[in-house]
């Protein structure tokens, strides 16, 4: 079976540690911040200006100058802090934030990531995006393995304009776990139940498989 | 001292000396933390032309999406833009010009120039579109593109807290672009919640240096995504 969108944000959880920074993107990666592991704090950044962001506000709680990067309204946790973007994106930029986990239209072996803009589609802007991808040392990608087509999302080259050039190294998709390595996508674990049959089948890219590949532990 | 007050008590001396065709830097994150009476107060001088820098560019009927419905914006410099349908269609129909800037190089851009740094090499989009046509190097086994900085005729900023210094402070998330936006307008106009006689020195977020103007406004701060839990 493949990864429901929770279970995916359950395994990036795990790569989770005590005392990490995490800027989380829309979409999936948000949905991490409801997996972290019992025993671990860790302060979530969001890039408009907060380190330390809580849970949504009940009612009572809702501050319209207190929002996160997608602009909801949220509150913030104990020890957190407030600045301005170019503080922010010093932060993201300098490599001082522990894990970014974020979205994709594409990857591909050579680690490029697509991520802002389809041509001939509305095109909203890449908002921190670009700067996220080439800032960050540790970026986990989250994405269905294919398109609503059956297209598979794992390339060997991307087509649509890239967010970043080489900054991709881990993916994590509905069907498994990737590393990109020497142009290769490395299937590290492999969604329960799903075989590597299935995988290399629905994986564009040149892909990398050891027999014994594991299942995830979900 | 009165070279030391720079309150001013109406928008129309807010945004004395504001002409058509400047470029007008506008400080907010969505709708968060813009200076609403003063976005208003341009749109009521008439002038069009304008480059408008700002993270977004409001909504249908609030924040720059007013100036937008009355064409008063030639172009817009900004991160993103997705919450405007008058925006989309100015822009599909090439009515108005776009500048797509990532919001790291957006903040670092006014923040340099407002620090008299002419550009900057950053990785940020390196080997994507908007790196096409400019410098690159490399430096220490990685590539980089040249940015210049950004400066403006107007800044126009919304604080929490000002003093007839100029001191600013910002509240929560409200701070986004306000801060390097104040450093970076030939004239730096500021619309703040609160008027304070002088604020604390230990605590201020802007000095006064950066601001020229500064007016009281009252906020409806509408907010986009109210999301609750129960």
């Amino acid at each position: 079976m493949a990864l429901s969108r929770e279970q995916m944000a359950a395994r990036v959880a795990k790569e989770l540690k005590d005392g990490y920074y995490v800027n989380l993107g829309i979409g999936i990666p948000t949905l991490v911040a409801n997996y972290i592991p019992e025993g671990i704090d860790v302060m979530l950044q969001s890039e408009n200006g907060l380190l330390g962001m809580g849970a949504f506000p009940t009612e009572d709680e809702v501050d319209p100058d207190l929002i996160n990067a997608g602009k909801q309204t949220v509150t913030t946790v104990k020890g957190a802090s407030f600045f301005n973007s170019a503080e922010s994106f010093a932060m993201i930029r300098g490599g001082h934030v522990d894990l970014t986990v974020l979205g994709a239209f594409e990857v591909d072996i050579q680690g490029n990531i697509a991520s802002w803009m389809i041509p001939g589609k509305l095109v909203k802007g890449m908002g921190g995006a670009m700067d996220l991808v080439a800032g960050a040392d540790n970026i986990i990608v989250t994405m269905m393995h294919a398109d609503k087509y059956g297209n598979s999302k794992l390339l060997p080259l991307c087509e649509l304009p890239l967010t970043g050039a080489g900054c991709i190294k881990k993916v994590l998709t509905d069907l498994g776990y990737f590393e990109i390595e020497n142009g290769a996508f490395v299937l590290k674990e492999r969604a329960p139940g799903v075989s590597v049959q299935e995988i290399r089948e629905k994986t564009a890219g040149k892909l990398i498989a050891a027999d014994d590949v594991p299942e995830m532990e979900v | 001292m009165s070279g030391f007050n720079k309150i001013v008590q109406s928008y129309e001396e807010a945004l004395a000396g504001i002409e058509s065709n400047m470029t007008v830097m506008v400080g907010g994150f969505g709708l968060c933390g813009i200076p609403e009476g003063l976005i208003t107060a341009m749109r009521d001088t008439g002038v069009k032309g304008l480059t408008c820098i700002s993270n977004n560019a409001g909504v249908d009927d609030f924040g720059l999406g007013l100036l937008l419905q009355t064409k008063q914006i030639k172009k817009m410099v900004a991160s993103y833009v997705g919450e405007n349908a008058e925006f989309m269609r100015q822009m599909l129909s090439g009515e108005l010009e776009v500048e797509l800037t990532p919001q790291g190089n957006l903040a670092e851009k006014i923040r340099a120039g407002g620090a008299g740094i002419p550009a900057f090499f950053t990785a940020t989009g390196y080997g994507t579109p908007v790196a096409e046509g400019k410098e690159t190097r490399e430096i220490d086994g990685r590539h980089y593109v040249l940015e210049p900085s950004l400066t403006a005729d107007f800044a126009l900023v919304r604080a929490y807290q000002a003093d007839r210094f100029g001191n600013l402070t910002f509240r929560k998330t409200a701070m986004n672009f306000n801060p390097m936006m104040a450093t970076a307008g030939k004239i730096t106009v500021v619309e703040a919640e609160e008027i304070v006689d002088a604020l604390d020195p230990e605590f201020i977020h802007t000095p006064g240096i950066y601001v020229d103007r500064v007016i009281k406004g009252t906020f409806e701060k509408r907010i986009e995504q109210r999301t609750v839990r129960s």
